[in-house]
């Protein structure tokens, strides 16, 4: 790998600096799952890496109340095995459970794999669904941004020079509400999502109407994005077949999908909207309880 | 030239110091500078396990770790896993299903059985195939791999608590 | 699992078993090592004061190299040496026989280091050695090198056409039944024909005729060691090298002849290996790594990366294949002809000629016709892969005969019972079958718990597919050395890539009357045992086995002359059986006489070599049940079970495991595996994440049922197993597929995608 320097800062200030002072050629490291294999392919360039893991703001992992915190670098095996979040942030322990093996798990991110910006990262569609705020801090101080804006293309996203992700937050989720995360991949495990949908449902008390529903759209665009007219479509129709194959086919009218080595532009779109129906349903299923 | 780090980490119960460059991965340390070539590099990018060992308990892909990120840590290797002259039961378990061909995969998947067995000691086919699906196999087919590591979970139940890691 | 043995069902259960170690199980020899991590695999050899070696890679699929400027990498502070095509002698229109076929040497050396054209992105330009990987890595970056951009060619049909850009300036069409060469530079380099009876004739007499195209993407061995070279080119000229290799003698050779130095001026060392099925035979990174270490005097490690292996090591074709066939009203077949062409890669060697022989080797077929051609294209140069050629070649046949059925109404299994090649058949190519096993894996199919399960659920479908490997015999040489207290130690030139140590040791043991505990097998180096051809052709088993056997023979010979001596006896009245050696009034273990003979007498060295070629071809049939989802065309595997006839099984969990491992090689290959090219040419998915092999996640368990029809050109009736196994699952897959769904898949692999195209077209 090009040389680079190394340090691990405790706390955010000092993280915030080291990334400032360097000027753009730091970068901030959390599981490395992604980072490492692109600075080691020259993908990256990288003079200074800032190991975020020892600040403990990055590492809060919270169910209350007042919704969920989740640390930007929160480890996704803490995550997925996390009582709270398995029962009322399905969508994200989903998601936790199935980027990587065992082995990427015990170290990736869930805010590593939103700072990455990839098209098809597994758990941006999960925190759409479930409406996360990013919490950014840099230079010029705190700032929060809903999750949808996040990513701006493909590997690009919102943060400025000096700005780190430092933690999800959620709103506490409703009654009657479930959320659901699935991909597809070629293989069972171990693969890059080739679609990748995440939804959450809100039920009436009867569980046999929605209320409302978010949709987040992976690998089917340049960027992860909340498929606004699937998710508006759902609001306040009975839970019957007809109303959720309107919402697949909702999502298959605003996605660009195109063909390369993981599948076909026909492939997507046609899988979308079956993936949508699915993941929809199982959502749906775990509202009810 | 980024300055050299000392690093000390426990690897495999023994207190190791290490002069490490912040560009080195742990797999490079432990192969190059530890001489513990156990772990093997097969991809280089965390897809097929080959390089797995314990940190603080957790497999990790030592080709994806940085060395200096080991500073502090608790790291077993498969050089440490057997106890004296004798093998770890998933060692035996490993030998007595022939679930190795050329054996480049053995020590990762040995170290990943490990893991997943510390957590989960009773776990179904269908459990194990989905926690080892990080470890790469080309020669045997995954049957006696799987079968070898059914066979471990039933002696590891077998033997007294005291011999299994805390779940962590 | 199973064991059908034909011998012993036909004799009787009752009687004592035939062998006392072949048919065990034991613990394999390297085992300890391997489970611990103390095994050496080829990266894991250190030689002191070496240095790390670095490639630099051609960005371009087609391009003529105009100049390459290695300054800046020399100027970089930490780098000892660097190497270009340059250092590499000239090999001019040599051709090197390297026992399992023969190189053009031009091409060879260009492969290693190029000369004046890259044929391939990631074809090898130039070496660096440094002081450490990373300073390596960064003057092999620095390395400048000016191409003039040529159009690549890609696809095995575009690269035949007239207008296609010529890869290889040198190449000529070659006719290979008369050796005849065409006249103009071209990117076909052999023409394979093999006829028999009246195609014409055949296809009239027949009620149904169908022909189909098929089309396979290029796959890769996908072994989990990356290749690597370690040399020591010393300050006497003489040259170690320590790699990883199906053959060190095949390296050894490689090396003399690509630095023009005689055969004795290098030794090779076999490190463990991780994996080849037969990608590790042809050398990529050693001679380099030689010259590095002349010019820099020291010794040089190069070690490939995933992307590295996946771009510049040897890939299996992808090809197109165009198959007609026609059946009788009663179903048996009148006639087949092919139409083959294989993708050599950047350098003439496609697996076509065997690809040719194997495309309908399952039938006994009166009228037949096979066209075969050699395509190089812009792709690293194609090596073996298990069954080289053959899995291509089954799926597409194996496709029609399906098709077929579905016309006569018959079952496909009934179907190939009533065609399946057997003693006497002669193939297309030829060649007459000696005693073989195809109709009775057919029929341990047939009778198998899971054939005779049926399907219940929807979207579910089962298939089954038979497919045929030569095997091949070539030389091996064995060296048994009796220790003082009768334990033995065996040398053996065969690398061991999935425990044939043991394999041989057990042979031997048997053979004196030991116990498989009571061998030492050691994999030496090329100076210190007998030439041994690679590991390789299913033959390790078989042939040095043999050889081991021989050894054993010989130390027999001795025990009983020398016994007679020292017994003061005839030796006709001396004879060893069972283990023991009998005299008129003595009698003698082994262990017991080796100590006898050792304290007073000379060492007891025993001497074995074997160059036999009757390695009784092997046939496999598979079944398999998968259920698709009809909304995705996902593929899912519920049941699989391979039976195969391995003549006799020496280590049957050994001989199991190579069934299951090809069979899921060959499951990658059909549903998942390929190589994804941009349109200059460049590969995008080199890596294990997107070069998709399968994961244990994927698969359910994999039953193997062993036949066992002796070879009767064995002592012990071995058939080689390794490379039959992957040749059934892509066809019996497609079948399985087809009859869960409905859609008839011709092109390889059988993604979702693909699957998929063919629901939403139904």
């Amino acid at each position: 790998m090009r040389d680079f320097d190394y340090e691990a800062p405790t706390s955010l200030a000092d993280a915030v600096g080291l990334l400032t002072k360097s000027n753009g050629t730091a970068r901030p490291l959390a599981g490395g799952t992604d980072l490492i294999d692109h600075v080691r392919t020259g993908r990256v360039s990288a003079d200074l890496i800032v190991d975020l893991k020892k600040i403990p703001e990055l590492m809060v992992l919270e169910v209350n109340d007042e919704g969920l915190r989740l640390g930007a670098a929160v480890p996704c095996y803490q995550i997925y095995e996390h009582p709270g979040i398995l029962e009322h942030y399905s969508a994200i322990s989903d998601s936790s459970n199935i980027i990587g093996g065992m082995q990427i798990q015990n170290r990736a991110s869930v805010g590593g794999n939103l700072a990455n910006a990839g098209a098809a990262a597994d758990s941006t569609p999960a925190l759409i669904a479930l409406s996360a705020t990013v919490v950014i801090t840099g230079p010029s101080g705190t700032r929060e941004i809903p999750v949808d804006e996040f990513c701006t293309g493909p590997g690009q996203n919102v943060l400025e020079s000096g700005e780190i992700i430092v933690e999800l937050r959620f709103p506490p989720r409703p009654a009657h509400s479930g959320s659901h995360y699935r991909r597809f991949i070629p293989r069972n495990e171990m693969d890059i999502a080739v679609v990748g949908v995440g939804a959450s449902v809100v039920l009436d008390e009867s569980g046999e109407n929605f209320v409302s529903a978010r949709i987040g759209l992976g690998a089917v665009a340049a960027k992860p994005f909340y498929a606004q007219e699937a998710s508006e479509i759902l609001a306040g129709q009975p839970v019957n077949d007809e109303t959720i194959q309107k919402a697949g086919a909702a999502a298959r009218a605003v996605i660009h999908p195109i063909t390369d080595m993981r599948g076909t532009e026909e492939f997507r779109n046609h899988v979308t909207g079956v993936l949508t129906e699915r993941v929809v349903k199982k959502a749906v299923e775990r509202a009810r309880g | 030239m980024a300055k050299k780090r000392i690093v000390t980490a426990t690897i495999n119960g023994r207190e190791e110091e290490f002069l490490c460059q912040p560009r080195q991965t742990l797999l490079e340390i432990l192969r190059d500078t530890l001489s513990l070539t156990g772990a093997k590099e097969g991809c280089s990018n965390g897809n097929c396990g080959a390089c797995t060992v314990l940190v603080d308990g957790r497999a990790v892909n030592t080709c994806m770790v940085l060395g200096v990120e080991a500073d502090g840590t608790d790291i077993e290797t498969i050089e440490g896993l057997a106890p004296g002259d004798g093998l770890d039961p998933i060692q035996e378990a490993f030998l007595g299903n022939a679930a190795l061909q050329c054996g480049i995969c053995t020590p990762g998947y040995i170290m990943a059985a490990k893991a997943f067995l510390d957590e989960n000691p009773n776990p179904t086919e269908e459990e194990i195939r989905f926690a080892m699906a990080g470890n790469l196999c080309r020669c045997t087919g995954y049957d006696k791999i799987v079968r070898a590591i059914q066979e471990a979970a039933e002696k590891r139940a077998g033997q007294p608590a005291s011999c299994q890691k805390e779940t962590v | 699992m199973a064991t059908i043995d034909e011998t012993k069902s036909a004799e009787g259960s009752d009687e004592t078993p035939k062998y006392k170690v072949i048919g065990t199980r034991p613990i394999r020899h390297d085992g300890a090592d391997k489970v611990t991590g103390r095994a050496l695999y080829g990266a894991d050899i250190k030689v002191k004061g070496m240095l790390y070696g670095a490639i630099h890679r051609s960005p371009h699929a087609h391009a003529n190299i105009k100049s390459i400027d290695t300054s800046k990498a020399e100027a970089l502070p930490g780098v000892r040496a660097v190497a270009t095509s340059a250092d590499l002698p000239e090999p001019g229109d040599k051709i090197a026989e390297l026992g399992e076929g023969s190189v053009v040497l031009n091409h060879l050396s260009s492969n290693n280091l190029a000369r004046t054209k890259v044929l391939y992105k990631g074809h090898s330009i130039a070496a660096v050695a440094a002081d450490n990987i990373h300073i390596a890595r960064e003057a092999a970056s620095l390395i400048e090198v000016e191409y003039e951009l040529l159009p690549p060619v890609l696809d095995v049909m575009e690269a035949m056409s007239d207008e296609a850009p010529v890869l290889n300036p040198d190449v000529r069409t070659e006719e290979v039944a008369t050796g005849e060469k065409g006249d103009k530079p071209t990117n076909v380099a052999k023409r394979f024909l093999f006829e028999k009876g009246d195609i014409e004739k055949g296809f009239a007499e027949a009620k149904y005729v169908v022909e189909r195209e098929f089309r396979t993407s290029t796959v890769h061995q996908g072994y989990i060691e990356p290749h690597v070279a370690t040399v020591l080119w010393n300050n006497d000229g003489q040259i170690t090298v320590w790699t990883p290799t199906q053959g060190t003698f095949s390296v050894r050779q490689q090396v003399a002849e690509l630095l023009d130095v005689p055969l004795a001026r290098v030794k090779v060392v076999p490190a463990e290996i991780g994996g080849g099925f037969g990608g590790k035979i042809s050398v990529y990174l050693a001679p380099a790594a030689a010259v590095l270490s002349r010019k820099s005097g020291a010794p040089v490690q190069l070690v490939m990366d995933r992307a590295d292996v996946l771009q510049a090591t040897g890939p299996t074709p992808g090809s197109y294949i165009k198959i007609k066939m026609g059946v009788d009203a009663e179903g048996h077949l009148t006639a087949a002809d092919a139409w083959m062409a294989y993708e050599a890669g950047g350098y003439p060697g496609a697996p076509i000629g065997a690809g040719a022989m194997c495309v309908f080797s399952c039938y006994d077929i009166p009228n037949g016709r096979v066209e075969g051609f050699d395509v190089c294209v812009n792709k690293p140069r194609t090596n073996a892969y298990r069954a080289p050629g053959a899995t291509n070649a089954a799926f597409a046949t194996e496709g029609v005969v399906d098709e077929l059925c579905g016309k006569l109404g018959m079952s496909p299994i009934d179907f190939r019972l009533l065609n399946a090649s057997k003693e006497g058949t002669r193939r297309i190519d030829g060649v007459v079958y000696p005693r073989v096993g195809l109709v009775e894996t057919l029929e341990a199919i047939k009778e198998s718990e899971h054939f005779k399960t049926p399907l219940t659920g929807k979207n579910q479908g089962r298939g089954i597919g038979s497919g045929f490997w030569f095997n091949a015999g070539l030389k091996s040489a064995v060296t048994a050395t009796v220790n003082s207290d009768g334990s033995v130690g065996l040398l053996e030139g065969s690398t061991d890539i999935g425990g044939s140590r043991t394999a041989i040791a057990m042979q031997f043991a048997e053979a004196i009357g030991l116990a498989a505990e009571d061998i030492k097998p050691a994999v030496v180096d090329t100076d210190s045992v007998g030439y041994t051809d690679v590991t390789g052709g299913s033959r390790v088993t078989y042939a040095t086995g043999w050889a081991a056997y021989e050894a054993a023979q010989d130390l027999k010979r001795q025990i009983i002359a020398r016994s007679a001596e020292l017994w003061d006896v005839d030796p006709a009245q001396v004879s060893y059986e069972d283990g023991h050696v009998i005299g008129p009034d003595k009698k003698a273990c082994f262990k017991e006489i080796a100590v006898e003979l050792s304290a007073g007498g000379e060492p007891l060295v025993g001497r074995g070599v074997s160059n036999h070629n009757e390695p009784g071809g092997a046939f496999g049939t598979h079944v398999v049940d998968v259920e698709v989802d009809p909304d995705t065309g996902k593929v899912d595997i519920l049941r699989y079970t391979a039976a195969q006839d391995c003549g006799t099984a020496i280590h049957p969990a050994y001989v199991e495991g190579q069934i299951q491992g090809g069979a899921v090689q060959g499951i990658g290959w059909g549903l998942n595996e390929e190589y994804w090219y941009d349109k200059e040419g460049s590969m995008t998915n080199a890596n294990f994440l997107d070069y998709r092999i399968p994961t244990c996640y994927d698969l359910p368990m994999i039953d193997a049922i062993i036949v066992e029809v002796p070879n009767p050109g064995h002592p012990y009736g071995v058939r080689g197993v390794g490379e039959v196994p992957i040749v059934p699952p892509p066809a019996a897959l497609a079948a399985a597929i087809q009859d869960a769904v409905g859609v008839q898949m011709t092109e390889l692999p059988m993604s979702p995608p693909r699957v998929l195209h063919e629901l939403l077209k139904k």
